[in-house]
């Protein structure tokens, strides 16, 4: 891909690393969530469910800034990291983070449906059969709602990799750190004579997009497939 | 065998039931409402009632008085519900180990290979339920709960969601584990046919409380007791297998009675169980000539019971056992049947359905 100038081509590196790990980061919490919004029953959830769902409808800035001023390094959250030597500010890791947040509200939702679908008479039968919970989870739920937690996961993927206004605020825009693609898309559009640098990112956007559609859709009719209909 | 106190509300019904049964199959017997299904559910876990206590071979399952109610996982009992549940994306064979490794600890029902071969699903072990007919799914959802190691088989109206031909595909196979497995079921039923066919002893209830409790020829041979309306009343009689003969009909013994029933599949000397429906009775003082019935009970009146509407359930002892019949309140009053006079009891050899004779019982 040498059609791609060093500088784009670690900006396309860099925002496929961060959306990877964002996604790898919050499928464990993202499934733990979509369940007990779907089946749980207890005190809160409904202040859980909109606690998930406030990145989608805050504005990204503010959530970007929230971050800062939560896992800054003198911050509430970013104090005691930075003792255990994790630090998110102006780094990579947090740019993850902030499209892991971004992302969480999309990856639940879809997880949370596949979960409403899957039949709580099948969950007690394998109770009736010695599973324990955990057991009915991890042998009859989590294999049917393998379809939802592909969806969960690609569309947290894509949020991440256009994850834009929270990441800029959280972490800047640092060449080689933190400028994912839509953060080079933006600079080169603000220097003259950018504009051909920007188009070729625009365009490996699309053909990212579209793999991981392509791929997803391919994924998800296999499963489907594997679980079969009827009960 | 099982001890069961319950006391729970569920919606306008009160349901307050306690009995003990024996080993063998115990039907809980009612129409819809009538609390069947809850017993059962509290029974396996599913429900946790507002008190009660649940004892099954001695090993105490749920006590509210002791702040005991063990969840479903931890019970050891097997469950056939009335749609088969399986595990759409395992197959067959991976259905019917599910329970297996859970149960490890206890010792095993029927081996794997038995249940395949009793159930006749060999064919069926790599498929998909997806793929299975209704019968098909029924038999493996049966094989699940049995191979689950079960201390008892829970079933709740197991052939309910069947037609004709499928219920009587699966009907056999509860009495093969009552009798050769000798397995304890416990098995909600709204059906007479299944109930006389299957019952060792019958827990009748009725809007949650407990109408009757004992053997299937008592609680169904009883007069005063139709929870299912008049036309479901129907005697069980016990008999044995005398002769086939060649013109299709094979003759059964019961109790020194010579009966004629349609052809059965089983060999002379095989002990049944019968039910003779109360409305396929008729009622004679005299021994009738020249009459196409075949079947014809000498006894005496036991009982009158004059229903609200035009009919009477009149029970008869004979030699052969308890028989109900089902007259009009005309021809009762016409005949002038009075307790203890001598009667006979007809009954047409094809108005015995296959359906209402049962397979061997030990």
């Amino acid at each position: 891909m040498d059609w791609l100038g060093p500088e784009e081509w670690q900006a396309v590196r860099l925002s496929l690393k961060v959306a990877f790990w964002a996604t790898v980061f919050s499928l464990p919490p993202g499934i733990l969530v979509a369940h007990l919004l779907a089946r749980g029953e207890f005190a809160g959830k409904q202040v859980l469910n909109g606690l998930v769902h406030l990145p989608l409808v805050l504005p990204p800035v503010v959530t970007g800034y929230l971050l800062l001023v939560g896992f800054g390094p003198n911050g509430p959250l970013g104090a005691p990291l930075s003792v255990l030597g994790i630090s998110f500010a102006f780094r990579w890791s947090g740019a993850a983070l902030a499209a892991a947040i971004m992302g969480f509200p999309l990856m639940v939702r879809a997880i949370r449906l596949s979960i409403e679908t899957v039949d709580p008479k099948l969950e007690q039968a394998a109770a009736t059969l010695g599973a324990s919970r955990f057991w009915v989870f991890a042998t009859v739920t989590l294999p049917m709602i393998l379809p939802g937690i592909l969806a969960g996961a690609i569309l947290a993927f894509a949020k991440a990799m256009g994850e834009f206004g929270a990441t800029i605020t959280f972490v800047s825009n640092i060449p080689g750190q933190t400028q994912t693609l839509p953060s080079a898309i933006y600079s080169f559009l603000q220097v003259p004579g950018g504009e051909g640098a920007a188009l070729r990112l625009v365009v490996v956007s699309i053909m990212i997009a579209m793999t991981a559609l392509i791929t997803s859709e391919i994924l998800a009719r296999k499963l489907s497939k594997r679980i079969g209909g009827g009960s | 065998m099982i001890d069961v106190t319950l006391r729970h509300q569920f919606g306008e019904t009160n349901l307050d039931v306690r009995f003990d049964a024996p080993a063998g199959l115990t039907v809980l017997y009612g129409a819809s409402g009538s609390g069947k299904t809850s017993v059962i559910n509290a029974v396996a876990g599913l429900l946790h009632p507002d008190q009660g206590r649940v004892v099954v071979g001695g090993n105490v399952l749920g006590d509210t008085a002791q702040n005991i109610w063990l969840p479903p996982h931890k019970r050891g009992l097997g469950y056939v519900f009335q749609e088969a549940r399986l595990f759409p994306h395992l197959t067959v064979r991976q259905n019917l180990a599910f329970g297996e490794w859970f149960a490890r600890a206890r010792a095993p029902v029927a081996s794997f290979d038995h249940v395949v071969e009793m159930l006749g699903i060999g064919p069926l072990l790599s498929r998909r339920p997806g793929t299975l007919s209704g019968g098909e799914k029924q038999r493996v959802a049966i094989g699940r709960a049995l191979l689950a190691r079960p201390r008892l088989l829970l079933a709740d109206e197991p052939l309910a969601a069947l037609d004709e031909a499928r219920k009587a595909e699966i009907l056999p196979y509860f009495e093969r584990l009552r009798d050769e497995v000798a397995l304890p079921i416990l098995y909600v039923c709204h059906a007479p046919a299944e109930v006389a066919r299957l019952a060792t002893t019958v827990v009748a209830l009725d809007h949650g409380k407990l109408m009757r409790v004992g053997p299937a020829e008592d609680v169904l041979g009883d007069p005063s007791f139709s929870p299912q309306g008049p036309r479901a009343v129907g005697a069980v009689l016990h008999a044995t297998i005398a002769r086939h003969h060649d013109d299709g009909l094979t003759e059964l013994n019961a109790g020194g009675v010579s009966l004629f029933v349609p052809h059965i599949p089983h060999p002379v000397g095989q002990n049944l169980r019968l039910r003779i429906a109360a409305q396929d009775v008729i009622l004679a003082r005299d021994v009738p000539k020249e009459m196409s019935a075949l079947n014809v009970m000498p006894g005496h009146v036991n009982d009158i019971r004059l229903g609200d509407g035009p009919g009477a359930i009149v029970a008869l002892t004979t030699p052969a056992g308890k028989v109900l019949a089902r007259v009009t309140r005309r021809s009762a009053l016409a005949m002038g049947l009075a307790v203890g006079q001598p009667i006979f009891a007809i009954v047409k050899t094809v108005a015995i359905a296959p359906q209402d004779i049962g397979g061997p019982r030990a």
